[in-house]
Parts: C-alpha cells; structure tokens; sequence
C-alpha cells in the first residue's frame, strides 16, 4: 500500500480537503470580519493611494512641467512605470490562458489572484501615458472617431496607436476571462449567503448560474478559446510596447531584439510579482494549504527560467554593439556600464541574473521568506531595466551638445508610490470580496495524484 | 385551488460518479428532456446524456473574422481615403503598418464574441428559474450532484418517474414547482 502510494503524483492540494471544506475554507474568510491586519495593510496601501492622487492632481492642475524631464530626455519615468506595470500584468496571462493550455492543472490554485493582479496591473499602467498626454481630458483623442476637425484621424503607422488598441484589448479580454471564470464561484457565494445583501449581490454577478451541464460544457469550450486568444494576445502586446522604443532609430532601441527581450522580462517580472502576492495572501487568508510549497517551487522555476532568458538578452546586445562596428551603438552600451547611470545598470543586472541564480537550490525555493526577498529584489531590478533603457539611450544621443542628465522630481516619485498604492489597495479589496482561489476549478482537482477508491456504483 | 404545474422531479446524489451513472441510465430508459447540475464540471457527463452540439467556437471565429476585416478595412479607409496624411514618405496604404491594429481587433471581436456567444446559448442572465424553488438546491454550488427530468418529456409521469429515480439511489427526490 504504501509503495503504492508513492508511485502517485503528490496532490496538488494539501490537506485531504472534501469538496465541501474547499467552498468553505475559500468562502468563510470572506464572510468573517477582517483581520487586525488586513486592515493594517489596506490602510498603509490607501494612504499611498491618496499620495499618489495628490501628485496627480497636482501635475494635472500645474503641467507635466512638474516633472523633471528636459529636451533632451522627454521620456522617463512615466514610460519607464507604464512599461513596468504592464510587464507585471504578463504573468497573470501567463498562467490563466498559456499554463491552461499546457495543462498544468497546479495553476488552479493561483489563476485567480493573478488574473485579478494582470487587471490591477493595467490600471495602473494606464494612468501613466494618460497623464503624459498633458491634457487627460482629452485621452478620447486616441479612439479613431468621426469628429469636427476634418475628420483628423489618428496615425496608424504609429506604434503609440498600436500601443492603444493593444493595451485596451489585453485590458477587455483580461477582464472577461476574469469574470467568467469567476460565475461558478460567484454562484457559489450566492447559494450559501445568509446576509440578505450579499445574496442578492452574488446573485445579480452571478447572472442566474445554475452548474446545468450544458452551461458548464460551454463554460469549458468558452474558457479554452479565451486561454487560446490570450495566448497570442500577451505576446503581442508586450512586442507592441517594445516597438515603441524599436522602431525609433536611438542607439540602444533600435533592436529586432526587443520584442522577445520584453516578453521574457515582462513575464520574469510578473512571475516575481505573482509571488509576492501569493506569499501575502496566503498567509493573510489562511491558504496554505492550497497555495503549497509545491506551487511556490514551480513559479520559481519559472523565474529562474526567464531570469536566464533575460540575462541572454543583456549579453546579446553587448555582442550586437560590439558586432555592429556602429561607434554610437557601442557608446550607448558602454556608457550604461560605466557612464554616470552606472549604479542603475549594475543594480537591474545584480538583481535580474545573479540574484535569482540563488533559485537553483532546493533549500532555498522551499524557505518562503528567501523567496519574497528574492522576488522583491527582482521586481526592483526589472523597473531599473526599464528606467537604464529609456534614460540612458535618450540622455547621451547622438551629438554631445545635446546631453542632458535627467532626475526624477518629488511629484514623479509620488505617482509611482500612489500606482503601488493603488494596485495594494485594489489586491486586497479583492481578498475580502472575491473568492481569492478558483473554487470550482479546485474542486475539479481534489481527486488529482489520489487513488481511485470510489468505484462504488460498479 | 389549482395545484401548480410541476416543472419536473428532481433526484440528489453525492458523487459525480453517481450523476454520471444515474444519467446514462436514465438516458438509456428513454428520457429525453434530462439537465444535470454540478458545482463544477465533470468529464463524460455531456456524452453520458447524449449532448454534443456547442455552437461557442463557430461564434468565436465569425467574431474573430469580422474583427480583422473591420479592423483592416477601417485603417486602409482612414489612411488611404478619408484624410490621407504623409507619414515619414509612406504609401498611403502602407499595409505591413496596418496588421497590429488589425491582430488586436481579431482578438478583441473574437473573445467578446466567445464570451457574449457563451451567455446567449446558456441564457444569461437568467433572472429566474425553477430548480432553485427546491430548497437543497441551494447545494448544487457545493457538493451535491443533481439530476432533474423535465415534466415536459413524453415518458414523463409522476408515479414512474418517482419510482425510476428511487431505483438509481439518490440521496433525495424532490418535486419541482415551476
């Protein structure tokens, strides 16, 4: 019996749970007044989420004067967070539609949270060129739409516009995907509800679910085409963010690289986000039994996979610099090594390649704090990617007399903070309402790596 | 006073073996206006009755399809005859430019159709419906698995059916009121 067993692949939930502990252990949570701290954390979140609308109303009010760019560098932190966040967005497609298509079942435990994160993600990267634009009031100008001047129609040849209809399709899509894997679930919340209020919420989310077989079949089919449209969908919108910088003729953006370069970086830094998450949450709502060590394991091989991708891509465009025999693109290269950001560069590859090089051990991917200190250094490192790529490459171009150093202001530093304050706040709204693991999908995992003893009916 | 009219009889069981075993026999016996609820879905059930049809991906790709052309065909329109605008020397119809706008727009129309396509065929929103007029219901979202046969099917009759779903071991049998 007991070799028996260890043939078997370990469950991929702890606990010998029942289906009906799952609904329980998920949903009572939820229903339970919150936790000292919970409010602790939502109130630090909040308080940085009313910095960061301070700064904005400021810089909107005052003029995007207030932040520290010049002629030289009129791109910095702004793109450098939009990019940052929408790279952190990656990974919650990654594994709700590219793992759902490879059949990892071990993500069903995690593929809420990180949907819910990819959507947090985008909001906060949006803010930033809607601020950029200067006059916000009018970001419905990016919408190509009959209007009284002409009509004057956006520039399709540009891949800001392509920027537009890529972000604002992952966002629509991501959030669909959320949602209809959420009606089971929401059902669920429905059905046990004692509060009258609460009932009657769930119920009118829920759209009137009732498991029918023909719902759930098309349920499925619907869940596999929206993981299969996402699939590419992710992959094209980080390669669209990227041209914005490669089809610019600068030294140091100018790469067929980069498309591939920003998709492993996006879902590396996303992989580190996910993480830190699932630790917080985990612990804040007692899952640990469904959140294992195994799963941690298995996101951080993913790190460590595309930490490895990532570094390939900072040596390959030393080589390409150096190949290219191009003076201009050589400087650019040497100049982030050594030039005066050169604390930036050696923090972002400190942090991308030799620090997750520590994930190799066993010993250390089972040791949960290890892992959330690793996870936040590589998040520090994947936003000082963006900012070395963006500020080095514009502030050093191509005639010396145009040089110009750039520093971020105290409004630019608060936005970033208010956009964590804002993705915080959001995440945690979100493990009080919404149940935090996919209750229905879990439920279809229980009986995973366990013998079959119920043949009763034969 | 008129009784109400039943909407069928509805049987409970606690595994989804059971549903799904109750479910070919109930299939096999004849029945044909059959539904079965589970609170998440099992493999083999759908062919256990006998549903195959599932109009999602069709939807999905019409979707998808009209997406890319109205996408494409809106930039060729725009750009080339609407307000032709010299970019950077540029034809006009500068079609290699057009296809991002064109992927993203396939992507968008296609998910909103797989998702709009899923909720009309299930018909959704569903404000009201009478299995949950059967107070156990309530555990079909947990851990219960039930089987109903609609008073609407042809071999549908109170007595019988009753006695056909005691036969198959059901944990309970309740009558829905529609």
């Amino acid at each position: 019996m007991a070799e028996a067993a260890i043939a078997l692949r370990p469950p991929l939930i702890e606990g010998d749970k029942s289906i009906a502990q799952v609904t329980h252990d998920v949903c009572a949570p939820m229903e339970a007044r919150p936790t000292a701290l919970w409010w602790v954390a939502l109130l630090i979140s909040f308080s940085f989420l009313l910095l960061g609308a301070a700064a904005i109303a400021y810089q909107i009010s005052v003029g995007v004067g207030t932040w520290g760019l010049n002629r030289t560098v009129g791109w910095a932190f702004d793109i450098t967070n939009f990019v940052f966040w929408i790279g952190i967005g990656h990974a919650g497609t990654l594994i709700s539609a590219i793992l759902f298509l490879f059949r990892q079942r071990w993500r069903t435990s995690v593929n809420r949270a990180a949907e819910a994160m990819t959507i947090f993600a985008v909001m906060c990267a949006g803010i930033f060129p809607v601020i950029h634009t200067g006059r916000p009031w009018f970001a419905y100008w990016m919408f190509p739409y009959p209007n009284t001047r002409g009509s004057l129609w956006v520039n399709f040849r540009s891949p800001l516009v392509w920027d537009f209809f890529a972000i604002s399709t992952y966002f629509t899509v991501s959030a669909m995907f959320w949602f209809i894997g959420m009606l089971p679930d929401l059902a669920t919340i429905r059905d046990r509800a004692t509060a009258k209020w609460r009932r009657r919420l769930a119920g009118l989310f829920s759209l009137g679910w009732n498991g029918s077989y023909r719902a759930w079949q098309r349920y499925e089919v619907v869940y596999l085409m929206l993981a299969g449209l996402g699939t590419p969908l992710v992959i094209s919108v980080h390669t669209i963010v990227s041209w914005d910088f490669a089809t610019a003729v600068l030294p140091g953006w100018h790469a067929t690289i980069f498309p591939p370069y920003f998709v492993a970086g996006a879902i590396f830094s996303g992989m580190a986000m996910v993480l830190t998450l699932m630790i917080i949450a985990r612990k804040l709502m007692r899952l640990e039994d469904y959140i294992t060590l195994r799963h941690i394991d298995r996101m951080c091989k993913l790190v460590i996979t595309t930490s490895g991708i990532v570094g390939l891509a900072y040596g390959t465009e030393f080589f390409t610099a150096l190949y290219s025999g191009s003076s201009y693109e050589q400087f650019v290269f040497l100049n982030r090594a050594l030039g005066p950001l050169f604390w930036g560069y050696w923090t972002m590859v400190g942090c991308n390649v030799f620090v997750p090089q520590l994930l190799w051990f066993r010993r250390v991917r089972a040791y949960v704090p290890a892992v959330f200190a690793i996870c936040i250094l590589v998040n520090v490192g994947m936003w000082f990617e963006r900012f070395i790529i963006i500020v080095t490459s514009l502030s050093r171009d191509f005639i010396p007399a145009n040089w110009f150093h750039y520093a971020p202001t105290r409004v630019e530093v608060a936005t970033l903070l208010g956009s964590f304050g804002l993705f915080f706040t959001l995440f945690l709204l979100f493990c009080r309402f919404i149940p935090v693991i996919a209750v229905a999908e879990v439920k279809g995992v229980l009986k995973y790596g366990k013998p079959r003893l119920e043949s009763a009916h034969e | 006073m008129k009784p109400t009219p039943l909407y069928g009889m509805m049987a409970e069981f606690d595994t989804p073996t059971d549903l799904v075993a109750a479910a070919e026999r109930a299939h096999h016996a004849g029945y044909q206006k059959i539904d079965a609820y589970s609170p998440f879905p099992i493999e083999g059930l759908a062919e256990a009755i006998g549903f195959q049809k599932n109009r999602v991906p069709l939807v999905t790709l019409i979707g998808g399809i009209v997406g890319g052309l109205t996408g494409y065909l809106m930039q060729y329109w725009i750009s080339a005859s609407s307000y032709p605008v010299n970019v950077g020397g540029k034809p006009y119809h500068s079609w290699p430019a057009f296809i991002p706008v064109t992927f993203e727009l396939t992507i968008l129309f296609a998910g909103i159709s797989a998702v709009l396509g899923m909720l009309a065929l299930n018909g959704l929103p569903m404000p009201y419906h009478p299995v949950f007029n059967v107070p156990r219901f309530a555990f079909a979202s947990k851990d219960r698995f039930f089987l109903i046969v609609f008073s609407s099917d042809p071999q549908y009759n109170s007595k019988a059916t009753r006695d056909f779903l005691e036969r198959l071991n059901p944990r309970s049998i309740s009558e829905v009121p529609s």
